[in-house]
């Protein structure tokens, strides 16, 4: 990855925290719904509000995916534990947060990026979330609000945090990765990886230092990163703050900082020095999950094809059948930069088997490829349901030239909508292609009617094609194919 | 005992009378009514008598058995629970300003399994606060005092539960046991208390002081009763997931087993700090046990020695961690303050009493960051060192004996204001919950003073079958007067 535009002479070190909520169907420690957007304080019961004697249960979806999560993810699976985590909060309702500690359920794991850089995984441990306050009155801040209201129907919500190693060397391949661990998380159906509802949360620990060989320098860690564009910003701008203060001969304070997207700069919240002593201690009200190799094997054997090895099959496939490709006559050269960013827009909305299936019907994966990353990836939602079959039937009608490009389109609109036969729906359209008789003797007339046009162009005056092309779709009303009437002019030409 | 050799089992009787419908439950349960009107304003047991409900609940299970319905084991049989037993609607506070009128909306397991076997509870027993002391005297409501000397406290902390037990007032009650807080008060009042292995019997609506060694358990005036109770609250419980999913023998069964071939260990170490008395009592229960054709010998576990220390590591840390929830947010007292952080102080400052703050400050000092290591930590280590301890001894004995208390029962206020006598008095009880074994507490004779002595066995985890074996051998020989209720419901 390309080092980013710090001033010369100084490297970022950037590692990332990702806090994901797990799509388990009741709570991490008990059988409340674990449901975005109800009713404040309405999927609640005595263990996820922390009533006296209550007691957790670990929810074994809970296990199961933060297990798929550390496969996807490379990590060693291991026999682990949970700790308490004791700091007061109004939105924690036992004042303290139940969470994997010293022996997280993965560790060890790495994530390769789209551009082949790879970022390692420190750990990928199991934690509940909080409940939500909201501050009430006042600028809705905790500050100078007069009340505030609390909803518990988050509390108890599984997470999995992901700890990347300090790998990260620019803010465009922090946001690469953050892009990259929120399909994986997709991919193995553990999250739905929405960050605008807080499914996905991602600090960052940034430090700067002049050389790689130099020891890491004093980090920060930035919170409230909503989007992958505030994750690059942040990240970019913390860096050059703190280069500008090395430069200007003064330290880093180790800080958590708080990010300002209006104002485009991190706050300071609290130094090292101001830290909860959090005082963990193993929960003695849980036991330790000990997955044997037989349940890792069968949670390995629920995963689908992650991104990465998705990426690679389309590579392929453009590889081996890449002929056409503007670029690389003759096929069977490497896709261009313009189709590894059509194949990454493909993978992201889950459009790669529609485009494996329709190349498989017969069609060249170029023009596929072209077709569902363009047109195709207008409506995912309806494109993934899209019978390749009859994508594969439009896309011959187009790489045969009875479809002009512009009716692929209005066909395809249509096609994704109500299904059914794609040359039925040119022809309703009145799409098809002229009969070829039709178009020799449309032609044959319009060159008989402008007789000077017609000789300047037989004396060897290409531009003349272009008028007489005009002319016949005029005459068809779009109808004809404009490479089946160049061809016929040729061929009058002699 | 009864007359035919087995152990009696006076509660089970009453509710075998009520099944048959020899006996009326509403009958039972007014003459639990009128001991309790009797005795309870000079003895405090209770925080609240559930007068009404109970008479409710008997009425229902005279209709129960008139419709020819079988109520369950404990038909009709009142009950006592300790006032950190979750009951849905009725309110629970553990002794303590900070959850006054607090209602939880569900039932304990124990509360539950005790409804199905038509169990009639008739109130909610003083406790020293969230389960801290050893006299019941902590209490945000005041001490109980000792039915068998009202100068004398109970002990504690299921001091409420043990009086009521000793004065009659009802046969059977549940305590909690985290150091010795089942034990400790039935041996002071001359009834049956026992802790289970951790685990077989469900923590779910137990209010937490120190989760790792918490464990429920029966308070009766005879072993058997206890062993009939233990069988009815014991077995898996899906909702404590430190709960043992495994059969639990009922022991009930084996009581008449006797003990003739087995060993029994008298632990050195158990009788270091006793008075003589106490020792004199303990050394005529070995003799009752030899006599029954045991083999006694005595043993040393020095492991055991470190106990109380370890203890007042461990306990306290869990505790710092249980009671954060207390804070004012979302249930019990709330002590207004401009903000958040203010008011949980401020709440915290007014609603929990001196002892428990005590309990807090160590707790969260034990786990802190620089400190961790050395007490909590270390703590951890002794632990294990005296699961090895006992290890040991389980080679060479089936049970151990030793006192349950190093004294009798002590003055009311002679303790209170010293905090490391009132620690001592745990000193013999705490081993077990560490090693989260069984052990039961059982009335041998009375001392100099004429106050009950309580004589402690000892079993290896899961081993209640043999402790109650030779509970029932001790509870033949104990010397006569000693035990037993004072009088109202028998």
């Amino acid at each position: 990855m390309a080092a980013t535009d710090l001033p010369a002479g100084w490297e970022m070190v950037v590692g990332l925290e990702v806090h994901c909520e797990l799509k388990t169907a009741t709570k991490l420690f008990c059988g409340c719904p674990n449901v975005f957007g109800d009713e404040p304080n309405t999927n609640v019961c005595p263990v996820c509000l922390g009533l006296p004697g209550s007691l957790p249960v670990l929810n074994q979806q809970a296990v199961e995916l933060a297990m798929a999560i550390g496969t996807a993810l490379g990590c060693e699976i291991r026999p682990s534990t949970f700790h308490r985590k004791n700091y007061f909060y109004p939105d924690m309702p036992k004042d303290y947060q139940i969470s994997q500690y010293d022996e997280p359920i993965n560790v060890d794991g790495h994530l390769e990026l789209p551009d082949g850089s790879v970022v390692g995984i420190v750990r990928a441990h199991l934690e509940e979330d909080t409940g939500k306050t909201t501050h009430a009155g006042g600028t809705g801040r905790i500050h100078g609000s007069d009340h505030s209201l609390v909803d518990y129907n988050r509390s108890g919500v599984p997470l999995v945090e992901i700890v990347s190693a300090p790998d990260i060397r620019s803010a465009t391949q922090a946001r690469a990765y953050a892009a990259e661990l929120r399909a994986v998380l997709v991919a193995t159906g553990a999250s739905d990886g929405r960050m605008e509802e807080g499914s996905m949360r991602v600090d960052a620990n940034v430090s700067v230092r002049r050389s790689p060989d130099d020891p890491l320098g004093t980090r920060c860690e930035i919170k409230n990163l909503n989007s992958l564009r505030s994750l690059a910003r942040a990240v970019e701008y913390e860096a050059r703050r703190q280069v500008e203060l090395l430069e200007a001969g003064e330290r880093v304070v180790q800080q958590t900082r708080h990010w300002d997207e209006d104002a485009g700069r991190t706050i300071a919240l609290r130094s090292k020095e101001e830290a909860t002593d959090y005082r963990y201690f193993l929960e003695p009200d849980l036991v330790p999950v000990v997955p044997d190799a037989q349940w890792v094997t069968a949670v390995a054997d629920t995963l689908g094809m992650l991104p990465a090895a998705r990426r690679r099959r389309l590579e392929e496939l453009l590889t081996t059948d890449g002929a056409g490709t503007g670029d690389t006559p003759g096929g069977g050269a490497a896709p261009t930069p313009a189709q590894l960013d059509q194949i990454a827009t493909v993978v992201d909305l889950g459009l790669d088997d529609l485009v494996v299936e329709t190349v498989a019907a017969g069609v060249a994966a170029p023009l596929v490829l072209a077709r569902s990353a363009n047109e195709a990836a207008t409506d995912p939602d309806l494109a993934r349901k899209l019978d390749p079959v009859a994508f594969a039937g439009l896309l011959g009608m187009e790489a045969s030239g009875s479809l002009s490009a512009t009716q692929v389109k209005a066909v395809l609109s249509e096609l994704l909508h109500t299904g059914g036969d794609p040359a039925a729906i040119a022809a309703s359209k009145g799409f098809e292609a002229m009969a070829e008789d039709d178009l020799v003797s449309t032609v044959a007339g319009l060159v008989a009617d402008h007789p000077d046009e017609w000789a300047r162009y037989r004396d060897g005056d290409d531009k003349l094609a272009g008028f007489f092309t005009g002319l016949v779709m005029k005459a068809t009303q779009g109808k004809a194919n404009g490479k089946a009437v160049a061809a016929e002019l040729r061929r009058l030409r002699g | 005992m009864s007359s035919t050799g087995s152990p009696a089992s006076p509660a089970f009787d009453l509710a075998d009378d009520v099944r048959a419908g020899r006996r009326r439950a509403v009958d039972v349960v007014e003459a639990s009514l009128a001991a309790i009107a009797e005795r309870e304003p000079e003895l405090h047991c209770f925080n609240l008598v559930l007068a009404d409900s109970a008479r409710q609940r008997a009425a229902e299970i005279d209709r129960m058995v008139a419709a020819g319905e079988d109520p369950g084991p404990l038909a009709g049989v009142p009950v006592a629970l300790k006032d950190n037993l979750c009951t849905r609607g009725i309110e629970t506070t553990c002794s303590s300003r900070i959850l006054a009128g607090w209602r939880p909306p569900y039932d304990a397991t124990v509360v539950t399994r005790l409804d199905r076997a038509g169990a009639v509870v008739v109130g909610k027993t003083n406790m020293d606060e969230f389960a801290m002391g050893s006299s019941t005297e902590t209490s945000a409501t005041g001490p109980t005092r000792n039915p068998r000397d009202p100068s004398r406290v109970p002990g504690g902390s299921s001091g409420g539960s043990a009086a009521a037990v000793a004065a009659g007032f009802a046969p059977l009650a549940l305590g909690s046991d985290t150091g010795g807080s089942i034990r400790q008060p039935a041996a002071l009042c001359g009834v049956v208390g026992m802790k289970p292995t951790y685990g077989t019997v469900s923590r779910y609506g137990l209010v937490a002081f120190a989760s790792s060694l918490d464990q429920i358990g029966p308070f009766a005036t005879t072993v058997a009763d206890a062993a009939g109770m233990f069988d009815v609250i014991g077995g898996h419980d899906p909702a404590d997931s430190t709960s043992l999913d495994r059969p639990t023998p009922r022991v009930v069964s084996v009581l008449g087993d006797g003990i003739e071939g087995l060993t029994v260990g008298v632990v050195r170490e158990l009788l270091e700090g006793a008075d003589p008395d106490v020792v004199a009592r303990i050394t005529a229960a070995a003799d009752v046990c030899a006599a029954a054709g045991a083999h006694v010998e005595e043993i040393s576990v020095p492991e055991v020695r470190l106990g109380l220390s370890a203890y007042y590591l461990i306990a306290p840390a869990e505790a710092s961690s249980n009671l954060a929830r207390y804070d004012g947010v979302r249930y019990g007292l709330r002590v207004d303050a401009p903000d958040a952080a203010s008011m949980n102080v401020a709440t915290r400052t007014a609603g929990f009493g001196a002892e428990v703050k005590r309990r807090i400050m160590l707790g969260t000092y034990a786990l802190s960051a620089g400190y961790y290591d050395a007490y909590y930590g270390q703590a951890l280590r002794v632990r294990t060192r005296i699961v090895e301890g006992f290890e040991r001894a389980y080679h060479q004995c089936d049970v151990l004996l030793g006192p349950t208390s190093p004294t009798t029962a002590f003055p009311l206020g002679e303790r209170l204001d010293d905090p490391l006598a009132m620690y001592l008095s745990d000193v013999c009880t705490i081993p077990s919950n560490l090693a989260g074994h069984p052990a039961i507490s059982l009335p041998f004779g009375t001392g100099d003073d004429g106050l009950p002595v309580g004589a402690q066995l000892l079993a290896p985890a899961l081993g209640e079958s043999l402790l109650f074996r030779a509970a029932a051998v001790l509870e033949a020989g104990a010397p006569a007067g000693t035990g037993g209720a004072a009088g109202g419901v028998a």
